[in-house]
């Protein structure tokens, strides 16, 4: 069966029905967010760069921050026939790219990617199934509508699923 | 008052670019000053970008970069960022240390060669952009990644991404002989020192 493959970019989300891939390449600092509905058949992928909206200046761009893309993804996932109850969600991503000694905030930003978006997923009680977050390593995901698996491919560091 | 790329006025973007073409013209000076060989420069391509087009720039998300990031403290705080592909750091190792390889992996002394070429390259453009301003500005080691472009662009993409949903890059070819080497500058000021950086220049009151 054909499947449609549908792409994410940088501070960007999607949602779809089945059968379809949800993917974004090359997930640094960020942190890609992958919900499911396993009996809607219903996926949503956010690919975030920023733990919170409320820290910055310029928020009208939604899918930018962990806090509002994860509201907004399960929004429209919502009006494509998912039951917010029945969403999970599986992280990846929130690598350290620069081994840094000087502790700037631009060294803790993926770690931090992490935290914001698990304390969202939880406010909304939506259980983190799996994780594949920190190193210091890129990370290319896919989503998959069928089962709701989450590949995520690395340059050395292998292939896993989760 | 806090600037971002996405409401710069025409001024404020030649000003940029100038301050682009002067920094990598001093980058490519001292490359040539330490391999002792002309080096030839196009004029460089200033750009301001949606994140959207950002890893599109060394060909893909996926494409296999090098990435030199170092910090900057003193009058102005940010971080600088110099990006090239495999191909390119591979070429400019091996004009470095006079060496024909053609592995697109790196053992140790390259990674250090391609480290202080980084520095060199990175250290030149600050300098200028110092002279230029008359502000202080204090690189810092630089360090060192390889991995897929998407996922080393995030890190300048992210702090451009805390003011406005563009980033300001600078590309630059250069070449020595033959050899062709392309490679990326990003300057990536703290939110506060976008301010600092106009006034010096004299753009803004």
């Amino acid at each position: 069966m054909d499947i449609e493959i549908i792409k994410v970019g940088m501070a960007d989300l999607n949602s779809a029905h089945h059968p379809c891939m949800i993917t974004t390449l090359g997930l640094g600092s960020c942190v890609g967010i992958a919900l499911y509905d396993s009996a809607a058949k219903v996926v949503g992928l956010a690919h975030v760069m920023l733990p919170s909206s409320e820290q910055a200046k310029n928020n009208s761009n939604t899918a930018k921050f962990a806090d509002t893309a994860i509201v907004k993804l399960v929004e429209d996932m919502v009006k494509l026939g998912a039951r917010k109850e029945r969403i999970t969600a599986k992280l990846a991503g929130g690598a350290q790219m620069f081994a840094f000694t000087q502790g700037s905030d631009l060294m803790r930003i993926g770690y931090r990617n992490v935290i914001a978006s698990k304390e969202k997923l939880k406010e909304l009680n939506i259980p983190v199934l799996s994780e594949d977050t920190g190193g210091n390593y890129g990370r290319t995901i896919e989503i998959y509508s069928e089962d709701g698996r989450l590949m995520v491919k690395t340059i050395g560091c292998g292939m896993k699923q989760l | 008052m806090t600037i971002s790329f996405d409401e710069l006025n025409n001024l404020q973007m030649d000003v940029l670019r100038e301050i682009g073409n002067i920094g990598a013209g001093n980058a490519v000076t001292s490359l040539a000053k330490m391999i002792d060989k002309k080096v030839d420069m196009a004029v460089p391509k200033v750009k301001i970008m949606g994140f959207d087009k950002v890893s599109q720039i060394l060909g893909g998300e996926e494409m296999i970069v090098v990435g030199i990031l170092l910090s900057v403290t003193g009058d102005l705080t940010g971080n600088m960022m110099f990006i090239l592909d495999t191909f390119a750091a591979r070429q400019l190792v091996n004009i470095l240390i006079g060496s024909d390889s053609t592995s697109l992996s790196f053992d140790e002394m390259e990674l250090s060669a391609l480290k202080e070429i980084g520095n060199i390259l990175t250290g030149s453009y600050l300098n200028a952009l110092a002279g230029l301003t008359n502000l202080r500005i204090l690189p810092s080691i630089p360090e060192l990644a390889i991995d897929m472009a998407g996922a080393i662009l995030s890190v300048p993409a992210i702090e451009f991404g805390k003011v406005g949903d563009s980033v300001l890059y600078i590309e630059t070819e250069f070449s020595e002989g033959i050899t062709k080497v392309l490679g990326d500058f990003l300057l990536i000021p703290d939110i506060d020192s976008y301010e600092v950086l106009l006034k010096a220049l004299g753009v803004i009151e």
